[in-house]
């Protein structure tokens, strides 16, 4: 390329003719005739004659045959895969380049396979890995089985009853919960995988083996049918089963990698929610004694409870209450309120102590001194460090009145709201419980005519901090009015209104544990009632 | 910014709502639903609880009942409150009783369960008789419904979400400041895969906030909740939703810097006003705090209204709290001190100032 301008036409042409390309040429000319062909083109297009018109295949014929601008075409030829660039030839004509794109054609394919595996498998783990709810993760593995896997899916969680847990996707997506209608080991392979031993691989049993409760109503005749275990943390997490209507006995084995894949993720769901379920059961069965109990009216008396743990992410704290019915060696109903050092569990847990001991000294309720000393006794005892202040009340009905005796140990005082809306403070104090080696407390008489509450709290509503201003302590005067403005309702809604108030004193900043529990003397023309949810029924 | 002895509640300004959802049950309710309002007017539980059984034993359906008249006594505590006709404590125990008459309903087992459903109040939110009446029409309509009443921390609504898979969720919050809890609420339940119906005066008389916070459906009351229910189940919320998708305005940063420095916002603007009105300096100690008080509030359904980036909850706020304050014979214009204080501290805020100005536009046309 020294001298030699860059000529256009015969010169170029000739040097490179289609006889010479690398590639199937084909020549057409401006009358839509084959003009020319290589002998590549002749080996790949045998029907073509120069002469003749090109009529397969039919995609390039089509864009040979529009003579104005042609553009690149693709399509199959025969097995292959070829794309056709055009020249425009300078005496007319147009010269059509096949290219060999099979390779690449396919490469093109996997990938778009490939991509939509990955994304079902990501859609798979972000919608197994969202709950933690066992029958939800069937659900979502059985549902998503059916979109990629299968036509219909079954989904078998391993059970210690003999009732095995199913989940079924039919073939119109509609989800279904039941159990195992039938024997495990009438379908082959199904205990194997239940137990998650020994290892199988998952495997397609003849359809016409299925039992009638594998197949979903209205699915029709199945072609195959495949059993895959769900593979746990090293626990058998259950069972897939995928119907297919079609009869094609096994998966390819891409699909056979991807079910595999997905199998393992499911199993991993589904294990994770057991685990978290059983671990619930266990916290929730050991939690059930130490969360503050529901009150309702007792021997025609009201009481209401309310209490928020420290923390919003727990149930439980260091705060406590409970309400005793009146027993055979205690005629008077025995209410309890306090609160142990700390927070959170540990210190739920030393109320849970504290609430037993009370418990079994209630036959000496009569006298309060007494039983906070016992209860000091056990608790200096006890290896816990911790001490609790506590009020104790022992409320009796009398006439349409409630005779109170009040003992607070460290405590504040009760509030007294009376009828006038004058709220005044019991007369009693008393020392903590769990200190010193010995206690003394003065117990308060007090009198409740109808309509009037006595109202037993934690610090952690005098000591709230916020308010509009952000940093004010809520403080026993704002308690005390808050407390004024509820005089004569009942005991559920005063607990509720302080604790509403309280709520919004604190807004979003932190705070201790709080509870509060309203005594009070009903007042209403009915004397009293059993208790305040059953229908009409009255006592004189 | 004001001399007035009474109270603004913030959780009172939930009953504006008393007025744009009338019932619309049963005529044959409404003697029933007097007789109802005289007995809890009384404070009298068992005469209330008397009513209801009076009111069944006459052939009014349970849902009637429950809805048309023990829900009509509440939407008329809410209108007579706002009258300035019923205290705070009134409504309280109004609402007690109300909540015990609920209770006294016969229970009827369903047949054929239709599914399970959790009903919850929003964080911080303590209005719990609407939801309390959407739990009970679904159970009433065979569903088993798991009730877990007012403020639920979202932590413990996901964790009982874990526990129990309910096939929908049903959140209800009445005031437009828990909106921002109400949106993570949201968030969360979806993220576990359950979907989400909303419902409650925070969501708009038309729902809008909620499908501006992605809920999966929008009731505006206990019968339209329970009819959406029973047409089929709710959409499955889409997977891996972010919170801040809904809300690109975010992006300011103006929502998080003015809740984050609100309680400041609030002491400065407090300290300015008594600066500028000698009047505030000679209050009693708890005048004054009712003033900051209503100061917080104002800041936090400015906060509100900065969050979904609605002029109208503010607006409606100051309009609605004017309207309050003229029933109880105080000058609306008594606000605008307190707005002119924000607008300067919050210069640097754009959309904070347009919301102000449109707070201020609402309190000077209004009458």
């Amino acid at each position: 390329m020294t001298s030699s301008p860059a000529r256009h036409g015969t010169g170029a042409a000739s040097a490179v003719s289609a006889a010479t390309a690398p590639y199937p040429v084909v020549v057409i000319g401006a009358d839509g005739h084959v003009v020319e062909l290589n002998d590549a083109a002749s080996v790949l297009l045998p029907t073509a004659r120069p002469g003749g018109r090109l009529r397969s295949p039919s995609w390039l014929a089509t864009a040979a045959g529009r003579t104005a601008r042609p553009v690149s075409v693709s399509g199959a030829v025969g097995d292959r895969f070829f794309s056709a660039h055009p020249s425009v030839l300078p005496a007319g004509g147009v010269a059509w380049w096949l290219v060999d794109e099979t390779e690449l054609q396919s490469l093109l394919v996997e990938l778009e396979a490939e991509r939509e595996r990955t994304q079902f498998l990501n859609q798979a783990s972000t919608a197994l890995s969202a709950s933690l709810n066992l029958d939800r993760c069937m659900e979502v593995t059985a549902r998503l089985a059916t979109e990629y896997l299968a036509d219909a899916a079954l989904v078998i969680a391993p059970s210690a009853t003999s009732k095995l847990p199913m989940v079924v996707c039919d073939q119109r997506g509609r989800i279904s919960h039941g159990t195992v209608a039938g024997p495990p080991d009438t379908v082959p392979g199904l205990t194997e995988a239940l137990r998650g031993f020994p290892p199988v691989p998952s495997q397609w049993i003849d359809p016409t083996a299925a039992p009638r409760w594998l197949v979903p109503d209205g699915f029709g005749e199945v072609g195959s049918l495949a059993i895959t275990p769900l593979p746990g943390h090293g626990v058998p997490a259950g069972a897939l089963i995928l119907l297919r209507r079609v009869r094609k006995v096994a998966f390819t084995e891409r699909e056979e990698v991807m079910a595999r894949l997905f199998a393992a993720r499911a199993g991993a769901a589904m294990s994770a929610a057991r685990l978290y379920a059983e671990q619930n059961t266990i916290s929730d069965t050991l939690m059930r004694e130490l969360l503050p109990p529901t009150l309702r009216q007792v021997e025609g008396v009201e009481f209401a409870g309310g209490y928020r743990p420290s923390k919003d992410t727990e149930r439980v704290g260091g705060d406590f209450y409970d309400v005793h019915p009146p027993g055979e060696d205690f005629p008077e109903t025995l209410a309890v309120l306090g609160d142990v050092a700390g927070k959170g569990l540990e210190a739920a847990v030393l109320t849970g102590r504290i609430r037993n001991t009370l418990h079994a000294l209630l036959p000496m309720a009569d006298d309060h001194t007494k039983m906070l000393r016992l209860l000091n006794n056990a608790m200096r005892t006890s290896h816990h460090t911790r001490f609790a202040t506590l009020v104790l009340a022992s409320v009796r009905r009398e006439e349409r009145d409630v005779a109170l005796r009040v003992t607070a140990a460290g405590h504040p005082a009760p509030l007294i709201m009376r009828s006038d809306g004058t709220v005044e403070e019991a007369d009693t104090n008393g020392t903590l419980i769990g200190v010193l080696p010995a206690v003394t407390a003065r117990t308060a008489h007090v009198r409740l005519a109808p309509g009037e509450t006595c109202l037993l709290f934690t610090d952690g509503v005098t000591e709230a901090k916020g308010g509009p201003l952000g940093d004010t302590m809520f403080g026993e005067q704002r308690l005390r009015r808050a407390a004024a403005e509820c005089v004569g309702m009942p005991a559920a809604a005063i607990v509720e209104r302080i604790q509403m108030i309280t709520a919004q004193w604190l807004g979003v900043g932190r705070h201790d544990d709080i509870a509060v529990m309203a005594i009070t003397a009903p007042r209403g023309s009915h004397l009293s009632a059993v208790d305040g949810t059953t229908r009409g029924r009255y006592t004189a | 910014m004001n001399t007035r002895a009474i109270h603004i509640d913030e959780e009172s300004v939930r009953h504006d709502g008393a007025r744009i959802n009338p019932a619309r049950g049963d005529e044959r309710a409404l003697p029933w639903a007097d007789k109802l309002w005289t007995a809890v007017r009384a404070g009298d539980e068992f005469s209330a609880v008397d009513v209801v059984d009076g009111a069944l034993d006459a052939g009014l359906g349970p849902e009637t009942v429950l809805l048309d008249v023990i829900g009509a006594v509440q939407r008329r505590v809410g209108i007579e409150w706002a009258a300035n006709r019923m205290s705070v404590a009134d409504e309280h125990a109004a609402t007690a009783i109300n909540d015990r008459v609920i209770a006294s309903l016969p229970i009827r087992r369903p047949t054929t369960p239709r599914g399970r459903v959790t009903v919850a109040c929003v964080d911080q939110e303590w209005h719990a008789l609407p939801a309390r009446l959407v739990a009970e029409t679904l159970r009433l309509r065979g569903w088993r419904v798991e009730y877990l009443g007012a403020q639920v921390p979202t932590a413990h609504l996901i964790g009982h979400l874990h526990r129990t898979g309910p096939d929908a969720v049903c959140l209800s919050s009445s005031l437009p400041t828990r909106l921002p809890h109400a949106h993570s609420a949201i968030t969360a339940v979806q993220a576990v895969g359950t979907p989400v119906m909303v419902g409650g005066l925070a969501f708009g008389a038309d729902g809008r906030y909620a499908r501006l916070l992605g809920a999966d459906a929008w009731a505006p009351d206990a019968r339209a909740a329970a009819d959406r229910l029973a047409t089929g189940p709710l959409r499955q919320p889409p997977p891996a939703r972010q919170a801040i998708d809904d809300l690109p305005h975010l992006d300011d940063q103006e929502y998080t810097m003015v809740a984050k420095s609100s309680t400041r916002l609030v002491r400065d603007t407090f300290h300015r006003l008594e600066e500028r009105l000698p009047t505030v300096r000679d209050h009693t100690d708890e005048q004054r705090e009712r003033t900051a008080e209503d100061l917080a509030h104002i800041v936090h359904f400015l906060t509100a209204a900065l969050y979904v980036d609605a002029p109208e909850i503010f607006t409606d706020f100051l309009t609605w709290t004017a309207e309050v304050l003229t029933a109880r014979g105080v000058p609306a214009q008594c606000l605008l001190p307190g707005l002119e204080l924000l607008a300067e501290q919050l210069r640097d805020f754009p959309r904070a100032r347009r919301l102000i100005d449109a707070g201020r536009n609402a309190l000077t046309t209004s009458p």
